[in-house]
């Protein structure tokens, strides 16, 4: 697969990356990092939550997605990054051994008036599990570098 | 954690502050966000950002961490003055979120949190909704992070 500029995202283009499973111990080794809460780290704990059972962080839902979204496109291409996100929606509870799917679909393509050299690419990002229902969704712009800019910077 | 009757718009709690490190921000970058300019040095100062610089979700997390920290310190306070203490719902979601300036190397990002707007709950009548900013300052006093979101807060017991 070529790398991916600006030019290369169209609305209504769908990519997608999977499955993965997401592990428990990883889960757990997330949690106990970044958010130490009883329903992210001890199963007993976690039954008697609102989550009925242990379950990733939503933040590490964010991250994994981020990781797919490494490997699914953004690394073979011309991400210059996000300035943020527009809306997440943690719908359901990641489960332990869940084999997770990111489905990417392009919503918008804008140029940048200010920044010729760049574009907006906004996207909406669906973290789906085994039977494909979102766990997560996501909506974002990335900021991605003009072919034209980037190959006559190359030359 | 003070429950819903005890909280105002406009209260603003200080989390606390983390120094970012080239190591810690390489080590999350790796296993999460492995773009070049999070990942390598030299990388980082030939691309638009100038220098190493933490992944966003990098941020988020650490922020997250600081919460968790912070409603842990003062539920072990309240504790011990004999308080009880509310119980927080797990949030939906968030909104917003902005990656204002980049994080580099050994800055120091002091969290916050502030409530913007708060109700009851039509649909669960033993809890309150509280929306709240949550943000990070770096120490030369510039806003970095920023994102809204919407949390359950338990209404005080009636007597």
């Amino acid at each position: 697969m070529a790398k991916r500029y600006f030019e290369d995202f169209t609305p209504g283009m769908v990519i997608e990356h999977g499955p993965r499973p997401v592990t428990r111990e990883e889960i757990v080794a997330f949690a106990a990092e970044f958010d130490p809460q009883p329903m992210h780290l001890d199963e007993e704990a976690a039954r008697h939550s609102i989550l009925g059972g242990l379950a990733a962080s939503g933040w590490h839902t964010c991250c994994l997605m981020m990781r797919m979204a490494c490997d699914s496109f953004v690394l073979n291409s011309s991400s210059m990054g996000a300035p943020g996100v527009d809306e997440v929606k943690w719908l359901k509870p990641l489960r332990p051994g869940t084999n997770i799917t990111l489905r990417t679909t392009v919503l918008e393509i804008r140029t940048s008036k200010s920044r010729p050299e760049m574009g907006f690419v906004k996207a909406l990002m669906e973290v789906l599990d085994d039977d494909r229902s979102q766990i997560m969704t996501l909506s974002t712009s990335m900021i991605m570098e003009r072919r034209a800019t980037a190959e006559s910077a190359a030359s | 954690m003070k429950y819903f009757e005890d909280i105002q718009v406009g209260d603003r709690f200080e989390l606390g502050s983390y120094r970012f490190t080239a190591a810690e921000i390489k080590s999350f970058a790796a296993r999460f966000d492995p773009q070049r300019f999070h990942m390598d040095e030299e990388e980082a100062k030939r691309s638009h950002f100038g220098g190493l610089c933490a992944s966003g979700w990098h941020t988020a997390s650490v922020w997250m961490k600081l919460l968790v920290a912070y409603r842990k310190r003062t539920a072990e306070a309240a504790q011990a003055r004999g308080e009880p203490v509310a119980a927080i719902g797990p949030a939906a979601g968030f909104r917003d979120l902005k990656w204002i300036k980049p994080v580099y190397v050994d800055d120091t990002l002091t969290c916050l949190s502030e409530v913007i707007e708060m109700r009851p709950s039509n649909s669960r009548p033993r809890w309150g909704l509280v929306s709240s900013r949550g943000s990070a300052v770096n120490q030369h006093g510039e806003t970095v992070y920023s994102f809204e979101s919407t949390a359950f807060i338990e209404r005080r017991p009636e007597a």
